[in-house]
């Protein structure tokens, strides 16, 4: 299980040196309209934890998408730590995706498989195998492996269990456990605790934020909860009006301040 | 209120156009052009009715004397549908993979497979069995073979349906977690079409059953054949027994049929 770095629990300080690198990206869906946003840049160091804010269609999961390269940019580069993810393909891609655990606003669990089955798929990049596809014929150490990632996210007594009989804040945790079991060196979340009432988005909030100072994992996170950015979060981005608008350490925001994002 | 008379009402009925009335008098002329080419005749239905009472009540009792071989007949003709269905369904995954529009590797790929399922499904059963029989000769194999075409024409086209109506999150979700292709397909999107998939297959069985009936007619092998020899030697009581075998084949498939759509859908892995 290697990973750029040469694993995940050995850095648990960040070192100030990039974890993801974008550069000068944008993003036109359709020629004639103009860009969703561009030439944005940016670096995170390993380790930080990194808010997205902006107001509906500012293009922030555009953003993550084309980060991960599920959605092509159209100009600029993007690199995880000193690989360059733009042009990569096939296995190579699948390769670099692998590095980053993706949460979205939907969980996105397989909901008629189990528990212990969706959080095993989370494997599927490093191990190619047929027997990682579903728990029953899973190798042992791959199934101790994906009990003990729901342990870290506190659900290893519902492993058994079919993904559609759990709450949304659980579901949202299952899928932070699958993320766990590819071992990344980053978490990018879009909108992660949106469909989620107010308590069990804060619990998968502390569960971002916990995992992330724990194994010094980068946290890449979108929000409409300002307070979660400025609490969950080390730095703040805003994306308005087709640009990158700001960039600034959380330390000297204001909820107040972060409403000019949505003005 | 208003008073009613200064307001109009809608009138009952709108006069039809030109077009309309030309439209309705072809329609109407070729009807009875129609009845007439049908053969429709009230004397020959009279006349034909002292024969079909004659035909029932031959019927009563049915014949017992070849109960026996016509049971097993009946257990083959299940044998080739079941057979045939299942190697049908486990053909019509690929191609519904290919036929659906998130999985084909091309457009011109996806057209081309609809289009063959789309023939394979318009050419009728018996053309097929007569094909297959003239193919690999006289028996339950061209049975068979027949089903599983029968198969594919409907199970891979519902199969495509289903695979292109999953919801597209999961299967986003292990792509965007590096998995290969074949892993988001074996642990996304056909666990997702699963219920769907089932049901069709089991309808796909259902369907295979009854048609399997009329194969022997043919040569295509099953009870079909003993139906048709009934008929010609005039032994409509073995025609009834025949007929009663086929009736409580089918309620029972599709009985145990439905105790399995229920049971299957439950499941988990
Ligand atoms: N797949 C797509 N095709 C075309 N336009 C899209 C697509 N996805 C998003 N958009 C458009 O791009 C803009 C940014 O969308 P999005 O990144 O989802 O914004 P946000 O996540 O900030 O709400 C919106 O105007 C949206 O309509
Ligand atoms: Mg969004």
């Amino acid at each position: 299980m290697t990973s750029i770095n040469g694993g995940v629990a050995n850095h648990a300080i960040p070192t100030g040196e990039p974890a993801l690198v974008v550069q000068d990206l944008s993003k036109t869906y359709r020629a004639g309209e103009p860009p969703v946003w561009s030439n944005v840049s940016f670096s995170v160091p390993r380790g930080q934890r990194v808010a997205i804010i902006g107001g509906n269609g500012a293009g922030k999961s555009t953003l993550l998408r084309c980060c991960m390269r599920l959605v092509e940019p159209d100009a600029g580069e993007v690199y995880f730590g000193a690989h360059k993810i733009t042009g990569l393909r096939g296995r190579a891609l699948s390769r670099a995706r692998a590095q980053v655990g993706f949460v979205f606003q939907k969980h996105n669990l397989v909901h008629r498989l189990s528990v212990l089955t969706n959080v095993l798929h989370g494997g599927l990049a490093q191990r190619r195998s047929p027997r990682l596809w579903f728990q029953s014929v899973a190798p042992a150490t791959d199934r101790r492996k994906a009990l003990s990632c729901l342990a870290q996210v506190n659900l290893a007594p519902l492993c058994g269990r079919r993904t559609d009989e759990l709450s949304g804040g659980q579901s949202q945790r299952v899928a932070i456990a699958r993320a766990l079991m590819q071992q990344p060196t980053m978490i990018f979340a879009d909108e992660p605790v949106a469909s989620l009432d107010p308590q069990a988005g804060e619990d998968v909030m502390q569960v971002f934020s916990d995992l992330a100072q724990a194994q010094g994992l980068t946290l890449v996170f979108v929000t409409h909860h300002l307070e979660h950015a400025l609490r969950y979060a080390d730095r703040v981005l805003g994306l308005q009006g087709g640009r990158l608008a700001l960039d600034a350490p959380t330390a000297n925001q204001s909820i107040a301040g972060l409403r000019g994002m949505y003005a | 209120m208003r008073d009613a008379d200064d307001m109009t009402l809608p009138a009952r009925f709108s006069p039809p156009g030109p077009v309309s009335i030309v439209a309705f008098l072809v329609f109407l002329s070729f009807f009875a052009w129609s009845l007439a080419a049908a053969g429709i005749s009230i004397s020959e239905l009279v006349e034909g009715l002292p024969n079909m009472g004659h035909i029932a009540s031959e019927m009563v009792p049915p014949a017992t004397d070849r109960f026996w071989p016509m049971l097993s007949s009946v257990l083959v003709t299940f044998q080739m549908a079941l057979v045939g269905t299942v190697i049908g369904i486990v053909l019509s995954v690929p191609l519904a993979l290919l036929a659906a529009r998130n999985h084909t590797p091309h457009r011109l790929v996806r057209s081309a497979i609809r289009s063959l399922v789309s023939f394979i499904r318009t050419v009728p059963d018996l053309a097929w069995a007569l094909f297959f029989v003239a193919s690999v000769g006289l028996g339950p194999f061209a049975g068979t073979l027949t089903l599983v075409m029968d198969t594919i024409g409907f199970c891979a086209r519902f199969f495509a349906e289903a695979i292109e109506e999953v919801e597209s999150g999961p299967a986003e979700a292990l792509t965007a977690l590096g998995a290969p292709n074949s892993a988001v397909i074996a642990c996304a999107t056909l666990p997702m079409a699963m219920p769907s998939l089932i049901n069709t297959s089991l309808f796909a069985l259902e369907k295979a059953v009854r048609s399997s009936v009329v194969l022997g007619l043919v040569g295509a092998g099953g009870i079909g054949a003993e139906l048709a020899t009934s008929m010609e030697m005039f032994r409509y009581d073995q025609a009834a027994t025949i007929v009663l075998m086929i009736f409580l084949l089918v309620v029972l498939v599709e009985a145990l049929s439905s105790h399995a759509r229920q049971r299957l859908l439950k499941n988990r892995h």
